[in-house]
């Protein structure tokens, strides 16, 4: 059975009505009408005292009695074949209990620098990693290649033995597309940009690195604690590896030190850790160590994309054709194209991506796959072409996003914070050495989210209600979102609900990917709150003499609609709780209507110096405007926003994975030479949140992790063309790259 | 990291007592922590020198006399180091990060090891850990040596307070337990040609005791200044310290010290000898910091570092004489 509801939805104030369907077990989607209590508003974290005071425990923290510590051996080659082992000494020490190896048997292939070859697990950290140092392995090295460029060429070593090239197909969209025909629209295109962008390899530094605490309790459960963005997903792989039924595997993530991508699953160190914990019948802890971070667990891939651009005397673009190649490594991933694909209004978008195979740690998931790079080359590109028709950038943009209500109130908002329109019209137009800019870019990123996520509440007879889901918070505060939820929902307030997430007993939580974990969880939370509340309403009315449809919660009581005075108090109903608690629960169904537009937009705007004597770029202000559908709590959001920018920042000035160019092994392995910025380097940020209802699922909410960190350095790369006049088509912007820069124009060494 | 003995002495005497069996000091301990990670040193005894109050001093007179163990953080804000001092305070302020500037000593920063990261990672035997190959010669060479770069290792030293020291002329006082000796600060250190493996003449059974500075340049303006790909806690592409001795407009006496440039803090005779007795003018700065890099021979991929050198030393040649260097066009 359903219900229908007449919504108001729309960007910011201009909304229009829309009327949805939704199931009878659901409330009425919140939408622009509505003005809550703590949906929208500034929310702290519930749990941010014990994460402030140290109390918060993570994997990292997890030591267990008898629990063994364990360390991988890796290559130190880029290209190798492990001929044979000799453990022996290390065996022999005191404190090591085992030794296994990745691979069944020997020979094994070893296709990067920092590749396990095998673990082992001891009593202490020190003893595990002077076992290591003490196994002889016998390596036959091979030949290799680390850079795209190199293993482009037909006289590569191949990464993979038996292909013919290290390139793999190349993915052309539209699939039946005829090259020729968008080289023909932009020949004939009244003006065009023809260049070529690079982005480096980023490395995934979460404060707290990968690892887990595996311990089976009996021979056929095991439980661990991880440092995931997807407990499921580890259940799931542990359960796999194992044989093991899905019931018998628990996984907890009580707290988290960060993930963008990376910590999705299909971590190895899982599954050796599970395997010591199995061989030895001690709980062992595998945590991995910086190095390792930067060696193994994935990365950003690097981008070399071929743009082409053109656009007619109005302003209008007629096509855009994106060439890209990169490399993930071992791996595979190294796309761009989606905001060539997503941003602008164009049917003429022609794309070919290809990923080039080299002998080095593999790409994965890293917030907003593909897009900080691809939006980098974009809007740099876009940029270059309005410069060319002498219009102002961001009129450009409005004229080919023009069909975007959210673009439209966003570059508005945006310019006015800025000073946009303050700004001198001409390039590298300042005095002196010291050169300021201002630039703007797109992000782009897609509304997604998963299905049959279930929250369960308990509601007991002392008042007190309790929430479960498996899901984790990875430090973006869904724990904080889900009790606002439920709170809203109860009339009650967010520190009154008792969260538990981050455990795999609990019902299932999406994972923290794509940006959908709130758009996933939010409806399941908010569906079992309405519920809980509706038994506790029943219960109400007829202590009230009421009926139900006259009852509100609000201020943990039960109030009579327009007579105020009228009220018990949420307590009171609850003590008539029959059995003493109940249980309720709600599910993530699909949204009551597909969306209209299924990207999420926002922009940002930089304020940067440039020094053209030292190169020295110094970002002044990031000004970010940003949807996310309805906003759930503004403070997290805000955080996110923040993360996003400083993310951006550090990899448009500084991260930079460097590969020494002989040996194959990386040069800063660790957190002083692998730049990233510090508090310094970090400027005023300033951020707007659009108010966006579409009312399609019973929250509204929509994801703002990944957009967050998209245009950054494409807004940096924009800022610094207008302050010097010269365009730093590759990333890291350094010093050394803002002198060639420059240097170029000159004509000058 | 290999296990290892700990002793704290109370006593200067009690150090050198310890000293023995592969033992290393210990200060701030930021470095050697670094190192004995990465296997570089592995020591079988720490001899911790920070309990010993009597090597933590900032003393001025005639001359200007500095405890080893004396923090980063106590001479950025020291009263005391003002004048031709000033480099001192300047260069130890925007050394590393607040929190390793607390712990961080004087002598522990003269003697830290190059920041090389061949030199730093274990994968890498290189000749200054007494390998035959100079991974950085022919590979990622980009935050190496300019000048002096033709000896087998091409490091640059990372010492801030060396830097600045160098311009003041200062002297180390070593001690092993039975003698003492001074050496000038110019003399502490060993190019690659000296010895490959060493930045120092410091030995094993050795310890500094104090860094001291003459009086003879009391009336000496000063500055330190360096430049950084990342303004947050990063090594310096160049760095440079400036003393100066005035006579009306004319440079009386100079020292330019260039820092990050080569395998030792060095001074450039070449920019000097334009400077002395000669009336200082942008114009004159300008041709001072083209002259100091004369003898630079950049590698394959750090030519850029040059043009750096020469803005930040015509710039800190300014600040030490009180003009703005930005007034000078460009």
């Amino acid at each position: 059975m359903s219900k229908k509801y007449k919504l108001k939805v729309g960007v910011q104030e201009n909304l229009r009505d829309l009327t949805v369907e939704v199931n009878d077990n659901q409330p009425r989607p919140w939408d622009g009408s509505d003005h809550l209590k703590y949906i929208g508003k500034e929310q702290t974290r519930i749990d941010g005292r014990e994460k402030v005071t140290g109390r918060a425990k993570y994997t990292f923290d997890r030591q267990l009695p008898g629990m063994l510590w364990a360390r991988f051996l890796r290559s130190p080659y880029p290209a190798a074949v492990v001929k044979s082992i000799d453990s022996s000494e290390a065996e022999k020490m005191p404190g090591v209990y085992a030794v296994i190896t990745v691979a069944e048997k020997l020979p094994m292939t070893i296709r990067f620098a920092g590749q396990e070859i095998l673990a082992v697990a001891a009593d202490s950290d020190c003893v595990a990693e002077e076992a290591v140092r003490r196994i002889q392995i016998e390596y036959d090295k091979k030949p290799f290649v680390v850079s795209a460029d190199e293993a482009r060429k037909a006289d590569a070593p191949r990464v993979y033995s038996g292909m013919n090239s290290n390139m793999r197909e190349t993915r052309i969209r539209p699939e039946d597309a005829r090259e020729s025909d968008y080289d023909r629209l932009l020949s004939g295109s009244h003006v065009r940009v023809d260049q070529t962008y690079r982005t480096q390899v980023q490395t995934h530094s979460a404060m707290e690195t990968h690892g887990i605490v595996a311990v089976w309790e009996d021979a056929r459960h095991l439980k661990a604690w991880a440092s995931t963005q997807g407990t499921f997903a580890v259940r799931n792989d542990l359960a796999d590896y194992f044989g093991l039924p899905k019931s018998n595997v628990r996984v907890i993530t009580e707290y988290m030190g960060g993930g963008f991508g990376a910590k999705l699953g299909g971590g190895i160190y899982y599954i050796m850790a599970a395997r010591l914990a199995k061989k030895t019948g001690k709980p062992v802890r595998l945590m991995l160590n910086r190095k390792e971070e930067h060696l193994s667990v994935g990365n950003r891939p690097d981008s070399v994309q071929h743009l082409q651009i053109g656009a007619d005397r109005n302003g209008k673009i007629t096509a855009i054709k994106l060439k890209s190649y990169g490399t993930a490594g071992i791996g595979t991933g190294a796309g761009t194209s989606g905001p060539a694909r997503n941003i602008y209004q164009t049917d003429n978008i022609y794309v070919a991506e290809t990923d080039v195979l080299t002998n080095a740690g593999p790409g994965a998931a890293f917030r907003a796959p593909g897009h900080p790079q691809g939006v980098f080359a974009l809007e740099q590109a876009i940029d270059e072409l309005a410069w060319k028709l002498k219009m102002d950038p961001l009129e450009f943009r409005r004229i080919n996003t023009a069909g975007d209500e959210r673009r439209r109130v966003e570059y508005r908002i945006g310019a006015g914070k800025i000073g946009w329109h303050k700004r001198n019209p001409k390039a590298g137009a300042d005095k002196g050495v010291i050169k300021r800019g201002l630039g703007v870019a797109n992000s782009v990123w897609y509304y997604i989210y998963g299905r049959g996520f279930v929250c369960s509440i308990q509601v007991h007879s002392d008042g007190s209600v309790l929430l479960t889901n498996g899901v984790q918070d990875i430090g973006g505060g869904i724990g904080t979102v889900m009790a606002m939820v439920v709170a809203e929902e109860l009339g009650l307030k967010p520190t009154d609900i008792e969260v538990k997430i981050g455990d795999t007993q609990y019902g299932l939580g999406p994972a923290s990917g794509g940006s959908q974990t709130t758009a996933g969880i939010t409806p399941a939370v908010r569906d079992a709150a309405w519920a809980a509340g509706q038994r506790v309403l029943k219960i109400a009315a007829d202590m009230m003499n009421e009926k139900i449809q006259n009852l509100e919660l609000a201020d943990g009581r039960i109030l009579v609609k327009n007579k105020k005075e009228k009220f018990i108090t949420w307590k009171k109903a609850c003590s008539k709780i029959p059995g003493d608690q109940f249980t309720v629960s709600g599910e993530r169904v699909k949204d009551n209507h597909g969306l209209q537009r299924r990207t999420i937009a926002g922009v940002q705007f930089a304020d940067v110096s440039v020094d053209i004597e030292t190169g020295v770029v110094t970002v002044n202000k990031i000004v970010a405007v940003h949807d996310c559908g309805r906003p759930m709590d503004r403070l997290t959001i805000r955080n996110q926003i923040n993360g996003g920018v400083i993310q951006g920042i550090s990899y448009a000035l500084f991260e930079n994975r460097i590969l020494d160019r002989n040996t194959g092994v990386m040069v800063n392995a660790n957190l002083e030479q692998y730049k990233i910025a510090g508090s310094v380097d970090v400027p005023q940020i300033e951020s707007v949140i659009l108010d966006v209802n579409e009312g399609q699922s019973s929250t509204g909410a929509i994801g703002i992790g990944e957009p967050a960190t998209v245009p950054t350095a494409a807004a940096i790369a924009n800022a610094v063309y207008h302050a010097i006049g010269v365009r730093v088509r590759e990333l890291p912007m350094t010093p050394q790259r803002i002198l060639a820069a420059l240097d170029q124009t000159k004509g000058v060494k | 990291m290999r296990k290892f003995e700990y002793a704290m002495p109370r006593s200067v005497d009690e150090v050198f007592q310890y000293l023995e069996n592969n033992a290393a000091v210990k200060a701030g301990g930021i470095d050697l922590l670094d190192r004995m990670k990465e296997y570089e040193i592995s020591p079988g005894r720490l001899v911790n020198i920070n309990g010993i109050e009597a090597l933590r001093y900032i003393k001025n007179g005639n001359g200007l006399r500095l405890g080893p163990s004396v923090t980063l953080a106590e001479l950025a804000a020291s009263k005391k180091l003002t004048g031709a001092w000033r480099v001192i305070a300047l260069a130890a302020a925007g050394a590393a990060t607040p929190q390793i500037r607390n712990i961080a000593t004087l002598a522990g920063n003269l003697c830290q090891r190059p920041r090389c990261w061949y030199f730093r990672s274990a994968d890498f035997h290189c000749t200054r850990k007494g390998g035959d190959t100079c991974f950085a010669l022919d590979g990622e060479n980009q935050y190496h040596a300019i000048i002096g770069n033709s000896d087998g290792c091409v490091i640059v030293h990372p010492s801030a307070m060396a830097t600045a020291l160098l311009a003041l002329d200062a002297v180390i006082v070593i001690e092993n337990g039975k003698d003492s000796r001074t050496v000038a600060l110019a003399d502490f250190y060993m190019t690659p040609a000296q010895d490959i493996q060493r930045e120092t003449v410091l030995q094993a059974d050795e310890l500094i005791t104090e860094i001291s500075v003459p009086g003879t340049m009391q009336g000496w303006k000063s500055h330190y200044n360096k430049l950084k790909e990342k303004q947050a806690f990063d090594w310096p592409l160049a760095e440079v310290a400036v003393a100066l001795q005035m006579d009306g407009k004319r440079v009386k006496d100079v020292r330019v010290v260039l820092g990050a440039a080569a395998p030792v803090p060095m001074r450039s005779e070449l920019a000097e000898m334009v400077l002395k007795n000669s009336v200082l003018t942008h114009e004159l700065a300008r041709t001072a910091a083209g002259e100091a890099m004369e003898n630079a021979e950049p590698l394959s991929e750090n030519g850029y570092k040059v043009r750096i050198f020469k803005t930040m030393i015509y710039r800190t040649l300014c600040h030490a004489a009180g003009m703005d260097p930005f007034a000078g066009g460009v």
